[in-house]
């Protein structure tokens, strides 16, 4: 009976041949986030994903800030699908979670809208002389981690356990908005029992924090945050949930969100400088991964290679607890050996 | 501190965790009808005193409800017990008694320096 329930929240997301959709802010934010996707789907999964350097933004930003109009959006978006048939590929995985959010939402406005698709057509084809077919199946990299969570842990190096302990480490799975939120049915778990990240979680080792608002918006928002007045909104809804997890003493917080993962990251540094509060015992707060760093650590991969370096709050406390090994002179190395300049420390975050 | 241009803004969620409810739990012990409230205003529609002031019985009585007795106290001398909303209550809350008994409650000693 259980199992009958559950079948209605999960998703349908194809094996093989996938068409990857680069993020236009996670290259800058996480800047070793989507090549390490791209490695463990070839070379641990041996999977056939195109990472095609021709592709562009989704306006997904500009859509959701209301100054890029609904019609241009369908056009844009309807470019990238071109794109995607021209390369012979059916299956999309678009690296933004907002990305995956605006191509859902235009699939459906078409599907339900028929009059709309052929507007797009004749719009797309009047602009750039394309044409397009809509993807069979679009699903979000944390989809295909989570898919083949059970194969990448028989390859992992190391698992979500704290050495010193032996205990699991306790960790904070933050799903973004435009996940499942927008089309529940689009999200493993839906809105209600969301299992994407939990799922990776759990088959690695690790225990998933459940606390009062696990589901709370992280505090983007858009407009939360690109207008500097309104900031105040989105800084003050991350408080509310770091405050929330705050008892539980997380080891990590992991999301699948571009928007979730830097904001959830980086207003710790803000709330430390402003009411001089970390989320930590000792005041170097919580570390903030995406999925993919996630994966990429345990599977081995270097953290530094990873880019775990440009995050505000730092993790080697992180790596010492799961005993994965670092070299603190390579920490701010260009990938072509220069040193770089050590960034400048804050006063009340720890790092 | 550095200057962000924008601040934290205080939450106005209420955790009941948090806030002491031993003197509205003694206000239902002293005025039981006040179980029957349904938060409608009319106690507040009517109110004279609320026609010259910023008096309002319906957020006196709410916050109370909700554990928040700051500046109740001298909320509560605004009003002039004239008994307009216990005639116009249709849950037939004894307001009069209710406002005489919160005043008893606020203006008793504290006992464990708790709210």
């Amino acid at each position: 009976m259980a199992n009958r329930y559950w079948n209605e929240y999960q998703k349908t997301i194809a094996d093989d041949r996938y068409y990857y959709e680069r993020s236009c802010i996670r290259q800058t934010f996480f800047p070793g986030s989507e090549t390490a996707f791209l490695k463990i789907m070839k070379d641990e999964l041996g999977k056939d994903i195109f990472d095609d350097f021709r592709l562009h933004t989704c306006t997904g930003i500009g859509y959701h800030t209301d100054v890029v109009p609904l019609e241009t959006t369908m056009t844009v978006v309807a470019r990238i699908f071109s794109l995607m048939t021209e390369r012979g590929y059916e299956n999309l995985v678009p690296s933004c979670i907002t990305s995956f959010g605006v191509f859902t939402e235009m699939i459906h406005m078409w599907q339900e809208h028929p009059e709309l698709l052929e507007q797009t057509r004749e719009n797309l084809y009047k602009a750039c002389k394309r044409e397009f077919e809509m993807p069979k199946n679009v699903a979000h990299p944390s989809d295909l981690i989570f898919k083949y969570r059970f194969e990448l842990a028989e390859k992992m190096k190391y698992r979500l356990v704290n050495r010193f302990t032996g205990k699991p480490l306790n960790v904070v799975e933050h799903i973004g908005c435009h996940y499942a939120k927008l089309f529940p049915d689009k999200g493993v778990g839906k809105a209600e029992f969301p299992y994407v990240l939990a799922g990776m979680i759990e088959a690695w080792g690790g225990h998933v924090v459940d606390y009062p608002e696990r589901r709370h918006c992280c505090g983007f928002g858009f407009r939360q945050y690109l207008v500097q007045e309104n900031r105040g909104y989105s800084v003050s809804n991350t408080k509310k949930k770091l405050e929330s997890m705050e008892p539980y003493e997380p080891d990590f917080i992991v999301s699948n969100c571009p928007g979730c993962s830097m904001f959830l990251d980086r207003w710790q540094y803000t709330i430390a400088e402003m009411e001089h509060k970390t989320y930590d015992r000792e005041g170097y707060g919580i570390p903030v991964l995406t999925y993919e760093e996630m994966a990429g650590l345990l599977l081995g991969y270097d953290p530094w290679v990873l880019g775990l370096q440009i995050h505000q709050v730092q993790c080697e406390r992180l790596l010492d607890k799961i005993g994965i090994p670092y070299d603190p002179k390579q920490k701010y190395n260009s990938a072509s050996g220069k040193i770089l300049r050590a960034p400048e420390k804050p006063e009340n975050l720890l790092v | 501190m550095i200057e962000f241009g924008f601040a934290l803004k205080q939450t106005r969620q209420e955790n009941m965790d948090k806030v002491s409810l031993d003197k509205y739990n003694r206000l239902l012990d002293l005025e039981p009808s006040f179980k029957r409230c349904f938060q409608c205003g009319n106690c507040s529609a009517t109110c004279s005193a609320r026609q010259f002031t910023d008096f309002s019985i319906r957020r006196v009585h709410t916050s109370f409800r909700r554990g928040e007795y700051d500046g109740l106290a001298d909320e509560l001398r605004k009003c002039m017990l004239c008994g307009k909303c216990t005639l116009v209550c249709p849950r037939g809350v004894n307001l009069r008694s209710l406002i005489i008994s919160m005043r008893q409650i606020l203006d008793e000693p504290e006992k464990t320096g708790r709210r």
